[in-house]
């Protein structure tokens, strides 16, 4: 743990993975993720989220009463989940409708509480903030690996754009449809998760 | 025979540790135990040693297949010729042919990909090649409509031999049937390709063989699809030219279907090597059939639709049952081990299938999806059982006690 301590930014995106070693947040991940461009944007807004909600709570933490600190999280995680619904909705409306209720679903995404219990509640400001970071960046980075994939295989596009050719098709080639389904969004998942233990033999499990 | 024994042990040397081709060790000793039967034995763990070792289950099992493979290119042949109109005029040999050709690339390339990961996997961890694929290679295309195309199939067999097998350790660790889960991949990735009524009928030429114009009333639906489509009464159901199907057709199989599932003939044909050998769990097989029936009858006696009305012998007739509950569901690896848990295992089994077929319109076959979630109930069943028996016998156990 000392060593998340002196690293909040770095850890998260690595050896502390939100997704691929806390495993928090699947959920979203399976439901995001069959197009890129949402995956990115819903990547972005937990970052936002957790990275404020972080430095809220941080601040305040020496006066919130121990009994209801839930109850006061959540409604930090909600006023700011609130504020970037809206913003989605007057700058990005075609992107929030494909993420529907997901954004809203954010509060209950565990990275969050996780976080704020786990760090916010005994970490500096500043900290805490790099903390919200990294945690945000490490998710959206997996939320983008799995709908690049996704997207790619299941449409044939990326962000929209028709990345394999029209003659590919004319030869035979097909979308593969499961892909756009979640079980293979979270066998792509449990893909990352081999390979991220493969490379880092700390994270094995005897 | 002995001259093939003295060619491996001539070359054996150089493919053991230290010599120039040891890395292929494992590719060699594949080969060599797959021809002769091997002169040592497990020397650690529970075994019970018999005559048989699970290469030879698997070449009886393909042997077992065979009349369904054959069936199948006989049929492929068959329904192009009729869809072509010209099957008055060929003979049986180029029936037999134009249906060889074409499923023959599918069988080659089942084993190559199949047999080719199991090679690297093998190679890669130092172990000897498992012997599993030998019968789900020679599943695979017969499970799989005619018109598939090679390269989709490739893609689903490396799919499930990596994620349904290997993932769990390899041959005999499995959780779900490997053939069923190449299936069902392909099912839900490539749903035209495995659904509806262009795949089941194989139209075009093979090798510039069977040109021909479709005859006017041609329709490709399988009878199961045919009855999704029959909205209310009876559903009639017919070949794909029109003339109407008897419950003798459908034993016979020569309808459009999956390749080697059409034929409940040649099916039981391979059921009874594989219950005279004793490979195969007849508790398993009879309670699957008795199941299936049973809950089609209950349909009948309640039902509206024309799925619910479907005679309970055309169920079991029709579609991949009978082949399912031959050679699928008594997977010895898959299916439920003790020997009470085989009738509940394939009683539910064959309650599942029918259950899918009649209930869900989007699935005009019940049965890869009844295996497949009967694999995953099959260590509940077998837990319970145990747990039973253990629970008597400790009964038992008290009673005596007590009288003491």
């Amino acid at each position: 743990m000392a060593e998340i301590k002196n690293n909040p930014l770095l850890t998260p995106l690595n050896l502390n993975n939100p997704i691929t070693v806390q495993v928090l947040g699947i959920c979203s991940a399976l439901a995001v993720t069959s197009k890129l461009q949402p995956a990115l944007v819903m990547g972005l807004s937990v970052t936002v989220i957790v990275a404020f909600a972080n430095v809220i709570i941080s601040l305040i933490r020496d006066t919130i009463p121990n009994r209801i600190r839930i109850i006061v999280q959540l409604v930090v995680v909600a006023t700011l989940v609130t504020i970037v619904s809206e913003v989605l909705k007057a700058y990005a409306y075609d992107v929030s409708l494909q993420l529907s209720v997901y954004v809203g679903l954010i509060i209950t995404n565990c990275i969050l509480m996780g976080r704020l219990e786990a760090f916010a509640m005994s970490n500096g400001p500043w900290a805490s903030f790099l903390d919200g970071i990294g945690n945000g960046l490490g998710y959206a980075g997996i939320l983008v690996a799995v709908g690049f994939v996704r997207e790619l295989f299941g449409s044939g596009a990326l962000f929209g754009f028709k990345i394999i050719p029209q003659s590919l098709y004319d030869a035979g080639y097909m979308n593969n449809g499961l892909m756009i389904m979640p079980p293979m969004a979270l066998l792509l998942l449990a893909c990352i998760v081999w390979y991220h233990r493969s490379k880092e033999k700390s994270l094995q499990e005897n | 025979m002995k001259a093939l024994r003295n060619l491996l042990d001539k070359v054996k040397p150089s493919f053991e540790p230290g010599g120039k081709l040891s890395a292929f060790q494992s590719v060699f000793d594949g080969f060599e135990t797959f021809l002769f039967v091997p002169n040592t034995t497990s020397k650690t763990g529970t075994h019970i040693h018999d005559s048989i070792d699970s290469k030879r289950v698997m070449s009886m099992v393909v042997l077992a297949l065979i009349p369904a493979l054959l069936f199948g290119m006989y049929n492929v042949g068959y329904q192009h010729y009729l869809a072509i109109g010209t099957l008055p005029s060929v003979s049986f040999g180029e029936i037999f042919l134009f249906g060889f050709l074409a499923v023959l690339p599918k069988v080659i390339v089942s084993y190559l990909v199949g047999l080719g990961i199991e090679f690297v996997v093998a190679q890669w961890k130092h172990e000897e090649i498992q012997e599993g694929y030998l019968v789900s290679g020679m599943l695979i295309p017969l499970i799989l409509p005619v018109e598939c195309p090679l390269w989709i199939m490739s893609i689903a067999i490396a799919f499930a031999v990596i994620f349904a097998k290997e993932v769990f350790g390899g041959t005999g660790r499995n959780i779900f049937n490997v053939a069923l889960i190449t299936r069902a991949f392909l099912f839900f990735a490539y749903p035209s390709m495995m659904s509806g009524d262009n795949v089941w009928v194989k139209t075009g030429s093979v090798f510039g063989i069977g040109e021909g114009q479709l005859v006017d009333g041609f329709t490709g639906a399988t009878p199961l699809g045919q009855l999704m489509t029959t909205s209310t009464g009876e559903a009639h159901l017919t070949g794909i030219t029109g003339n109407a199907l008897s419950a003798w057709d459908m034993v016979v199989g020569l309808i459009p279907g999956s390749i080697g599932e059409t034929s409940v003939i040649a099916i039981a044909l391979g059921a009874i090597l594989l219950l005279a050998t004793g490979i195969a769990s007849w508790k398993i097989m009879a309670s699957v059939f008795v199941g299936g029936s049973l809950t089609a009858l209950m349909f009948n006696a309640i039902g509206t639709t024309p799925s619910m009305l479907l005679p309970w012998y055309e169920h079991i007739l029709l579609g991949g049952f009978a082949f399912g509950a031959v050679f699928m569901a008594t997977d010895p690896v898959t299916s439920a081990r003790t020997e009470n848990g085989k009738y509940i295992f394939g009683l539910l089994l064959g309650f599942m299938a029918v259950v899918i077929r009649v209930l869900n319109p989007g699935y005009p076959e019940g049965m890869m999806l009844a295996i497949l979630l009967l694999n995953l109930f099959a260590p509940l069943i077998d837990y319970v059982v145990v747990q039973k028996n253990i629970t008597r016998r400790l009964n038992r156990a008290k009673v005596t006690n007590d009288k003491k």
